[in-house]
């Protein structure tokens, strides 16, 4: 018996390190927390990895002496049942060190949870919305304001393209942030709940509709850190990404003043199309774009919707309507469901182009034009 | 003391003399009641596993293959929703309507009429949720524990459906646990104090006390949904001033005992079969009744662990995380007295031992990740990650489904008469133990690595584990089958007829009837001594 114990014993061992071997030829075979780029996400990891090692040594012991009861006191091997069944003085020895163990695990794990909810003296504040589905950064004190979606192409999702390398873990517009700076995220949600994570950095928190929650980071190394939305918040809940870019403090300037150059711009661009008179052609062009880019996900790109809870556009009520309800509708949400009020995301002219594609596709053509400063109007 | 129980094989004046769908539609016997119970939970283990399919073979790879994110969604709440309520706690109600009155030597349940109800509620309230996914809009896809606002404001119509369907649950787990308690505390044979039951009463007790607790809470949560959806209310609706993380702190109030109601029976049900097996008494009985009981009270300061992300103050989360910590001591004695009682034993291991052996060890991997869990700096990681569900499917799957499959072993001779072909019985248990860890233990890497959960798509770097745990799925799921294979062969009555106590280290009144256990035991008291 025990020598076929061995025997196994060197054959597992091989099977082992076999498996390890090819571990480490699979290098994306990632089994472990990365411990990140951060103060926080050091000493996550670092609790993380004390944790665990208690955890295999508890293991070990308790796993060790029942296998050893397992192999020796067995009816076929003619092993004579004890009997005993009491001893207070035991229960009280596996009562009191474990306790002990974990007395001594709460400091350090008390330390790292004052040290996450220290978000004191920032040097940047920015505030992050969950929205259904993408992100929002506004940079506080500076002007800048923006979403950020996810990039992958729809094909590669539906396997008719080859998929990229961050597949699912891109988006249009980074939040780009500096190393070496305290910085507080305020996070919120404009509709359900969402939550903000980034591994690297060892952030999560939840977005909840209502409530401001704090978080912060101070990240010690440039690059670019992905991360994902970790709270389900509905149909598209895993295809909302983070990404996180960490430069050098020039580098972020330079950034900031381009994206406030880019921002004014656009502004000025909005402004002037809002004087602008557009003809159907460009506005359902344009609509096409802006439908593509904020609507199609729950109204599909054939606009019939998956009703009910993302109502069809073609042929409804409210296309076929009065165009300022249908605007109001855009601009303003309806409250109670999943439509939200778009007012903050889009421009007089962005929403006056996608009203009218609303109303012109799908085989509805009914020739109605939106003009900027209609929409103006019912801001 | 056998021959109390004369021969009342047949149908006697107790009974309506129904037959065919009339008596069990009717009968009032907890030995028909607790069969239907764990024939329902066993339907509802295939459905749940189906779904489970669904979700496996979608995410088999990167990209969407078979099904769309909303009916993804969909799947996984049902699926969970399912299993809870729809395979382990039917599965253990069963069990203890059939065994509770044969271990205390008492002839039926205290309330008949009642466990009947308790029993056919159950049908309808699962036909009415499982219905909701043919509904316009899909059933409910906000996940087993249904936060608000995405289950009121955002949800699909049939979510009232949802809501009635839990309340009708909830209904039939309140009647069955007031029916318990009252038997446990009234219809013991003379002579069997408190603290001479055996553990599977005693936790089933400590249970019961737990599902009166906080199923009452569940129905008012479900409620407040409702009144947010129809009539204008704004409990969980921060616009119209209510509070969407109230809304967790109620759910988890339930949520945290709930799943102590799903592993205490569980805990009993080993606690009878490994003494059994390694021909020993039980290590430390009391403590393990105290023990039981600790973590019982325990679990109703531990809930706000679920949510160390929502953004408690700094104080709330280091109440909820030390005594989520302390938690883990009166789980670990249990563990350590369990391993005490196989020391020095003298085992053997027929299939109820293999897999009371498995839950063991597997539970206490599961309760390992879960004291990794309730350190709340690290659980900023873990939280809403695969590391989560690899945890709760570790406690769950070979902790209350092995402890369902044992406790099935041990006394399906006893029901049926009949013994359950051992080897078939081996094959099944070594292939559910590695399918159930291929499936389960790369999701700790990959829940590390950063896969968050709920998704039905995901990043490259999580394909090669994802398909290894999709292929684990699928044989454990297809394992089942030989399960079925094998009960249905003792119902059909084909193997060897059972004696009356099979097994030779088993101790306890119900090896005191025959095999099968006559309608009507135990009309006089047994003496126990
Ligand atoms: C030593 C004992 C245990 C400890 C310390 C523990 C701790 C935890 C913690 C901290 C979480 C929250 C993780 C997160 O969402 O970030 C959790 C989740 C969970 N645990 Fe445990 N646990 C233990 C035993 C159990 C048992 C016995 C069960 C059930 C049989 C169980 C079932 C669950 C479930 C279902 C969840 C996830 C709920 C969800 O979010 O859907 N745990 N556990
Ligand atoms: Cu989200």
């Amino acid at each position: 018996m025990l020598s076929a114990f061995v025997r196994v014993t060197k054959q597992l061992a091989v099977i082992a390190s076999l498996l390890l071997m090819s571990w480490a030829v699979h290098a994306e075979w990632e089994v472990n927390m990365p411990k990140g780029i951060t103060p926080i996400s050091e000493t996550v990891y670092d609790l993380h990895m004390i944790i665990f090692y208690i955890c295999v040594v508890i293991a070990v012991i308790v796993f060790g002496g029942m296998f050893w009861s397992i192999i020796h006191h067995r009816k076929s091997k003619g092993h004579q049942p004890a009997n005993f069944h009491e001893s207070t003085t035991v229960e009280i020895i596996w009562t009191a060190i474990p306790l002990l163990i974990l007395v001594v695990m709460a400091i350090p794990a008390t330390q790292g949870v004052f040290a996450m909810y220290n978000s004191d003296d920032s040097d940047i504040d920015i505030q992050v919305t969950g929205y259904q589905w993408k992100w929002r950064y506004q940079f506080i004190g500076e002007d800048i304001d923006y979403f950020s979606v996810l990039a992958t192409p729809r094909d590669q999702i539906n396997n008719q393209a080859t998929k990229g390398e961050h597949y699912l873990l891109e988006v249009d517009e980074p939040l780009v942030v500096p190393i070496h700076k305290k910085i507080r995220f305020l996070l919120t949600s404009n509709d359900v709940i969402h939550a903000w994570w980034v591994p690297e950095l060892a952030v999560k928190k939840d977005a909840i509709p209502g409530f401001i929650n704090e978080s912060w980071t101070y990240i010690k190394e440039p690059g670019t850190y992905r991360g994902q939305c970790a709270e389900l918040c509905g149909k598209d809940h895993g295809f909302m990404p983070i990404v996180v870019k960490a430069v050098e403090e020039s580098e972020y300037q330079d950034w900031l003043n381009e994206k406030k150059e880019q921002r004014r711009l656009e502004l000025a661009k909005a402004a002037a199309e809002a004087e602008q008179t557009w003809d159907l052609n460009e506005l359902v062009t344009k609509g096409q774009q802006v439908y593509e880019k904020n609507c199609q996900a729950c109204h599909q790109p054939t606009g019939e919707g998956l009703p009910p809870v993302f109502p069809a556009l073609k042929g409804s009520a409210i296309i076929k309507g009065d165009i300022a309800e249908h605007i109001r509708v855009v601009l303003h949400g309806r409250t109670g469901t999943a439509m939200a009020s778009y007012a903050a995301q889009l421009s007089d002219s962005e929403i006056a182009s996608v009203v009218t594609y609303e109303r012109n596709a799908w085989g509805q053509n009914s020739g109605d034009t939106v003009q900027p400063s209609d929409v103006a109007e019912l801001r | 003391m056998s021959d109390t129980i004369t021969s009342s094989d047949t149908l006697d004046h107790h009974e309506p003399h129904a037959k065919g769908l009339g008596r069990w539609l009717f009968t009032t016997n907890h030995k028909d009641i607790g069969t239907l119970y764990l024939i329902f939970s066993f339907v509802m283990l295939f459905i749940g596993g189906g779904m489970a399919f669904v979700i496996r073979a979608e995410l088999f790879q990167p990209g969407l293959q078979f099904i769309q994110p909303e009916f993804f969604n969909q799947m996984t709440t049902m699926h969970g929703l399912i299993m809870v309520f729809g395979v382990v706690m039917p599965a253990f109600v069963g069990l203890a309507n059939w065994m509770v009155p044969l271990m205390i030597g008492a002839p039926d349940m205290a309330l008949p009429r009642m466990n009947n109800w308790s029993f056919w509620i159950m049908p309808f309230a699962f036909t009415m949720l499982l219905s909701s996914l043919f509904m316009d809009g899909g059933g409910p896809n906000f996940g087993w524990t249904f936060y608000a606002p995405l289950s009121t404001t955002y949800a699909p119509p049939s979510t009232t459906f949802f809501i009635f369907g839990v309340h009708l649950m909830g209904l039939s787990s309140i009647m069955g646990a007031i029916n318990i308690i009252t038997t446990v505390l009234n219809m013991r044979a003379p002579g069997m104090t408190l603290m001479k039951m055996p553990m599977f009463v005693w936790t089933w007790l400590i249970t019961a006390f737990l599902l009166i607790a906080v199923m009452p809470v569940l129905a008012g949560c479900v409620t407040m949904m409702l009144m947010d959806i129809h009539f204008g209310t704004s409990f969980f609706n921060a616009a119209g001033g209510g509070d969407p993380v109230m809304f967790q702190h109620v759910f988890w109030f339930f949520g945290h005992p709930e799943v102590y109601i799903m592993i205490l029976p569980a805990f009993g049900v080993v606690s009878q079969i490994i003494p059994a097996f390694a021909r020993k008494k039980l290590f430390g009985y009391h403590s393990m009744v105290y023990a039981t009981a600790s973590i019982a009270i325990l679990s109703f300061i531990v809930w706000a662990h679920h949510m160390f992300t929502v953004g408690l103050p700094a104080a709330a989360e280091l109440f909820f995380m030390y005594s989520t910590m302390l938690i883990a001591v009166p789980t670990g004695v249990k563990v350590f007295n369990w391993v005490s009682t196989m020391f020095k034993g003298s085992m053997t291991f027929e299939a109820p031992m293999l897999f009371s052996v498995a839950f063991v060890v597997l539970f206490t991997i599961g309760g390992l990740s879960g004291l990794m869990l309730s350190i709340a700096p690290a659980d900023f990681q873990y939280h809403d990650t695969y590391f989560v569900v690899a945890h709760f499917h570790y406690v769950l799957v070979p902790g209350a489904i092995f402890g369902i499959i044992a406790a099935t072993y041990f006394w399906i001779p006893k029901w049926s008469g009949y013994m359950y072909n051992e080897g078939l019985a081996k094959v099944h248990f070594w292939l559910s133990f590695i399918g159930l860890n291929l499936t389960f233990f790369p999701m700790h890497f990959l829940g590390l690595a950063g896969m968050p959960r709920r998704i039905p798509d995901y990043a490259l770097q999580f394909a090669d584990f994802n398909m290894i745990t999709s292929l684990g799925a699928f044989l454990f799921g297809t394992t089942q089958l030989l399960f079925l294979y094998i009960v249905i062969q003792c119902a059909r009555g084909k193997g060897e007829p059972a004696p009356q106590k099979p097994w030779e280290g088993a101790e306890g009144l119900e090896w005191t009837v025959p095999s099968p256990a006559p309608l009507h035991t135990f009309e006089q008291p047994p003496k126990v001594d």
